[in-house]
Parts: structure tokens; sequence; C-alpha cells
């Protein structure tokens, strides 16, 4: 849809602005009127009313963690779909989700952790056993890598890890009551500690990502065609792998299993801006921003004053887009 | 004497050989011993010939209380439920004739928690009491698996039929998104209820009475018989899409009401088990090595083991780490999903 470059760098120009307005929109709104005004005496001159300790405890740390989150796993999402050349390939259907919060609530509920830098390292190890298991077994075989056995293997296990989570849980209703709302996938509630924590891990994901792009079109064009052209094909999927560990690990860690904004992104951006990765992957990191950023704000006002969690918003977006996918198609 | 034993009456005809039938004969056996056994284990250890004195209602009084009132409607709705549950399986593995499908992977089990968390969730009142009368749930949970298949199908049509590919697919996908939903009833309800429904959704037979038991087992008894009518058509749609037509088998209809039976069995196991998974996946398998894939043999035997796997895996489950409760289905999947990636790593090259 956007195939000149100028386009595309001012298309890339008007959705950080986007982000930002959401951002910004992210903190007005929501059960608690706030004024522009305020949030910025609540950063400049705060004086520990109410509406200035919801804007600076709450508001504002669920907004750049909407952002943060939204991006590192739409960019997952695309490096993935790009490395297993399947369209429905994500965080949240091949297990990776999964397996970094099974490692999260063993951790919690069995050795006690609290703190945030071992959650982030519990929930990198789960994202890293997940993806291996998966692609082991997804790409085992004279065929190689492929979708059907590719999502039966992811599918089978998530289902394996949040049932072994689920597990744990039925022993220990104070844990559950601690990570319900967190297994959900939601960002309300976080510190911005938290994202501090693994903002490291999710922007070397984004930077490596970026620069990821050039070898990535080399690799679209075919395994075979790729090592003709002397790229060490094995070396750039284990790139690939690292950064979709750091990316979904690090966003489960902050905001819990979050589900589909990983598979629909990625197609929106394609939609957008064709094949180049080189632009796919900005445009993907942007894009899932703006989901998640509006998701969450959507999430506020359905059963107010309670809030769903962001999680089910994303699922309710993403199912019948996923439906659309597998109906469009998929070559096996 | 020949080697099959033939079964006709009017419209329903199977085949099963001779050696199917002494496996079924072999099975039946030890699953009634495993029961047997399993009566006995508990914080209440009772010998096996004591245990039968019991069941016969010799024994004394508290070994009768104990195998009658507590232990026996558990053992029986786990077999019931893994029978079910193993069946369900079977036939989703032929109609879509890849080995890996089972009720848990695409979807219908998650529709069927769904329904039975908003069932608990709707009716019950502020003290976690159900308002309605519990024979309500498995309606429920059967509507919830039925609806789930029904949906899946729909979605997975594309123009002339439904392609075994496409609906697994959709699936999966449709499994995630009702999963979120369960989540959020969890979320939403009191911490009481999630930390219940948390149970119920792995799947687990604890605390099961009569009668749960009297409403599961007519249910998946005669959703059997009804699907005995179907093996031969089940064995039809084996062939794939184009033999099957030109047997004259109309696959489509077919496929659809095996896809009904599917779901309407795995809706009634999980109405009381629960989400117990992979034993819709690794019954049938289990049994397909040993009597072979045509499914006069095939749907006795993967009933008989799924029952068995679930048997098991409660004794396990309320045993190994007593006075603790875990869930069946924690082991269940625990050996279930190692299964799996040894299923797919065996058919690497098909």
């Amino acid at each position: 849809m956007i195939s000149t470059n100028p386009f595309r760098i001012g298309g890339i120009a008007a959705g950080l602005l986007l982000v930002l307005v959401l951002i910004w929109a992210s903190i007005i709104f929501g059960l608690t009127d706030v004024s522009s005004r305020m949030v910025i005496d609540s950063i400049y001159r705060f004086d520990q009313s109410n509406e200035h300790i919801i804007i600076r405890d709450s508001r504002i740390p669920r907004a750049f963690i909407a952002a943060a989150v939204g991006a590192s796993l739409a960019v997952a999402g695309t490096i993935m779909q790009g490395l297993t050349k399947n369209p429905l390939a994500s965080p949240s259907i091949f297990g990776i989700n999964a397996g970094a919060s099974f490692f999260v609530v063993l951790g919690i509920s069995f050795f006690g952790v609290a703190s945030l830098n071992a959650f982030t390292w519990l929930a990198f190890t789960g994202a890293a056993l997940a993806a291996a298991v998966v692609y082991i077994c997804g790409s085992m075989g004279r065929d190689g890598l492929t979708p059907i056995r590719l999502t039966l293997a992811g599918a089978a296990v998530a289902a394996l890890f949040s049932s072994l989570t689920q597990g744990m849980l039925t022993l220990d209703e104070r844990a559950l009551d601690q990570v319900l709302f967190w297994l959900a996938g939601s960002i309300e509630g976080r510190d911005l500690e938290l994202l501090l924590a693994v903002l490291p891990y999710l922007a070397a994901g984004l930077l490596f990502a970026l620069l990821m792009g050039r070898q990535m079109n080399v690799l679209a064009m075919g395994e075979d065609l790729a090592t003709g052209l002397g790229q060490r094909t094995v070396f750039v999927k284990l790139f690939g792998a690292v950064i979709v560990v750091l990316l979904a690990g690090g966003s489960v860690a902050v905001a819990g299993p979050i589900g589909f904004v990983g598979i629909i992104i990625p197609h929106i951006a394609r939609w957008l801006v064709g094949i180049d990765y080189r632009w796919v992957i900005p445009y993907s990191a942007i894009l899932g921003a703006l989901l998640l950023l509006a998701a969450d704000i959507g999430a506020r006002y359905i059963i107010m004053p309670a809030e769903v969690p962001v999680g089910v918003m994303t699922a309710a977006i993403g199912a019948p887009f996923f439906v659309w996918i597998a109906r469009r198609g998929i070559n096996e | 004497m020949s080697k099959h034993f033939i079964f006709r009456t009017g419209r329903a005809s199977f085949l099963m050989n001779r050696r199917a039938l002494q496996i079924v004969t072999g099975l039946v056996a030890v699953l009634l011993l495993m029961m047997i056994v399993s009566l006995g284990i508990g914080q209440l250890a009772i010998a096996p010939h004591r245990v039968i004195q019991a069941l016969l209602g010799i024994g004394t009084e508290m070994e009768r209380l104990v195998v009658w009132s507590f232990r026996m409607p558990r053992i029986l709705l786990a077999v019931f439920a893994g029978a079910g549950l193993a069946m369900s399986g079977a036939i989703l593995q032929g109609i879509i004739r890849n080995p890996l499908a089972s009720p848990d992977i695409i979807g219908i089990t998650a529709g069927a928690s769904f329904t039975t968390v908003a069932f608990l969730a709707l009716f019950s009142d502020r003290s976690n009491t159900l308002t309605v009368s519990i024979q309500w749930l498995p309606l429920a949970s059967f509507i919830g698996a039925v609806a789930m298949g029904f949906l899946v199908y729909l979605l997975s049509w594309k123009r002339s039929g439904v392609a075994p590919v496409r609906l697994v697919l959709i699936g999966v996908g449709l499994s995630a998104a009702v999963q979120a939903m369960t989540t959020m009833l969890m979320v939403l309800g009191p911490i009481f209820t999630a930390s219940r429904a948390n149970i119920w959704i792995t799947g687990s037979v604890n605390g099961t009475n009569w009668d749960e038991v009297l409403t599961v087992i007519p249910w998946i008894l005669t959703l059997t018989i009804v699907l005995f009518f179907y093996a031969r058509r089940l064995n039809m749609q084996e062939f794939g899409e184009e033999l099957a037509v030109n047997a004259g088998s109309s696959v489509q209809k077919d496929r659809f009401t095996l896809l009904f039976l599917s779901s309407a069995l795995a809706g009634g196991a999980v109405a009381f088990a629960g989400g117990i998974g992979f034993v819709g996946l690794m019954a049938p398998h289990i049994a397909r090595q040993l009597v072979g894939s045509s499914f006069g043999a095939l749907l006795p035997v993967s009933a008989l083991i799924g029952g068995m796997i679930v048997l098991i895996a409660d004794l396990i489950a309320r045993t190994a780490f007593a006075p603790l409760e875990i869930p069946a289905g924690v082991f269940t999947a625990a050996i279930g999903a190692p299964y799996f990636i040894y299923l797919l790593y065996r058919s690497r090259n098909k």
C-alpha cells in the first residue's frame, strides 16, 4: 500500500506521533477524571492528592508498559512468522508465553521469588525452553518446519505449560490471588520499576530486530537461495530465536501472557508496506504499541468500574483475525 | 474359525478380529483389577480381598463406607470420563486424519470449560453456593463443547467442505481466545470461585458424589452406543475425501455428525471431571498399537485405555502428595505432552 520510501518514513513519523497521542490518552482517560493540567502538575508539582498519585503510580506506568509490550510482542511475532514461514506463528500460539508464565508462577509459588530481576530471568528461561522445544519438534523430519506441525507442537507445549501452571495454583490459593490477573495478561497496576527492569532486554531485542531486516529478506527468498548468497542461515535463525525470547520473555515478565498481538500486527504491517522486512519490522513495532495502547484504554470502559484484562481484549480482537488468516490458506 | 468377528444388525456393522476381541476382554479384566486395587489405596488402606468383601456388603462398616461412598464414585467418574475423552479423541483423529488431533488441541475442551465456569459464575450466590441444581452442569459443558465444535466446523467451511488442516488451525486459534475469556470470568469473580474453577479447568475428580456419577454414566453410555452405529463411516473418513466419496460415503455429512458425537462425548466427560488434558490424544494411539486402526476395535480399546489413564492419574493425584490433592489433569499433561512430542518425532517423515 505504501510503496515509496519517503512515504514510508512519513508513515513512521505519523505512527510515532500517534503513539505519543495514545500514551497521552491512556494517561487521561479512565475511571478517575484527569485533566492535562493535572498530569503536568503531578510531575512537576506533586501534591500527594489522589489524582496525582493515580497519575504517577498507575496511569503513566501502564501507558508506557502498553507501548513497550505491544511493540515487543508484535516484533516477536514478525520475526517468528518470517523465520518459520508460518502466518500463524506468534508467542502465544506457539507456547512461548505459556512457558514464560509457568516459570514465573513456579518462582512465585514454590520458591517465594519476589525480586524483579529474578522474575525476568525466570520468564526468559521459560520462553527459551518453550521456543526450543517447539522449534525442535516442528523442524524434525524431511520436510522441515511445516506450518501444521509447528502449530500443533506449539499448541501442545502451550497446553502442557498452562496445565502445569494451573496445577501449581490449585495448591496455593494465595499465589492464585496474586497471579490470576497477571495470568490473564494485564498491564494494570504494574510498577514502572518492573518495566525499567526489563526495558534493557526489550530495547536490545527491538534494536537487534531492526538490524536484522536485511538478513530476514534474504532468508525469505528461501533457504537454498539464502545459503547460495552466502548467508549462514543457522546463525540468522539462532539470532532470531534469541530476539524472540528477549522480547516475548520480557513482555511476559511485565504484563503476563498477552495473546494475539504477535499474530495480527505482522499481517497488517505487511499489508501496509509490503514484504521488505527492513520496513515491516519498524512498522510492526509501532502498530503493536498502538494496538495495545488502544486495547488497554478500551479495557477500562467495557465493564466500568471494573476492568477487563487487556489480554482478553486482544483475544477478542485477534480471534476473528486469526480465523481469517487460517481460512485464507496456509501452505502445508 | 474365521479371523474376524463380524457384528451386523440393520444399519450398524463392524468387524473386529478375534485377537482384538481377546485384547478387549483382557483389558476389561485389567481395568476391573485396577479399580479394585485403587479402591483399596488411600489414607485407609484396604487389602484387595477386603475391598471385594466391602463391595459385596460383608466388610466392616467403615470399609464399606470408604469403598462405596468415598472412593467408588470418583473412580467410576475417572473411568467414564477417561473413556469419553478417549473416544472423542479417536473420532477426531479419524475425521481430521491427523494423529495429533484431540479435543483439547482443537478447542472442544476449552469451549466446555468456558460454559462451565460461566455456569458457576452465573448461578452462584454470595456465599458461593449454587442457586440451581448441579445436575444442570453437564448440560452447560455439553452446550459449550458442541457449540465450540460447531463453530470451529462452521468457520473452517470453505467452498465445498471442511479441510482437516483448516479445522485444526482454527480450533487452535479459537481455543486460545476462549481460554482468555474463561480467565476473565475467573478474574472478575471472587477468589474462591476462581480457585474452584481453576481446579476444575485443570481436571480433577476429587469430591465426586453419586449424583454426578449417575448423571455422567448414562450420558457416555448412550453416546457410545450411537457411536458404534457410526464405526464403519469413521473407517471411511480415514480413506480421505476422494476415496470415501467414491466408495459412496457422504463425507461431509458424516464428518459433521461425527464431530457432534465427539464434542458430546468430550462435553460429558469435561462436565464433571474437568479439562483433563491429553487423554484424548494418548489413548487412541496406544489403542492403535494394540489393535490396528479399524474403528470397530479401536473405539472400545481406546475407551478402556482412556479409563485406565485417568484412573491412574487420579490415584497418583490423591496419594503422591497426600494430604494435598493435585488435579489429575496435571499428571495426564505431564505424561501426555512428552508423549505428544514423541509422536511428533515418530511421524516426522510422514
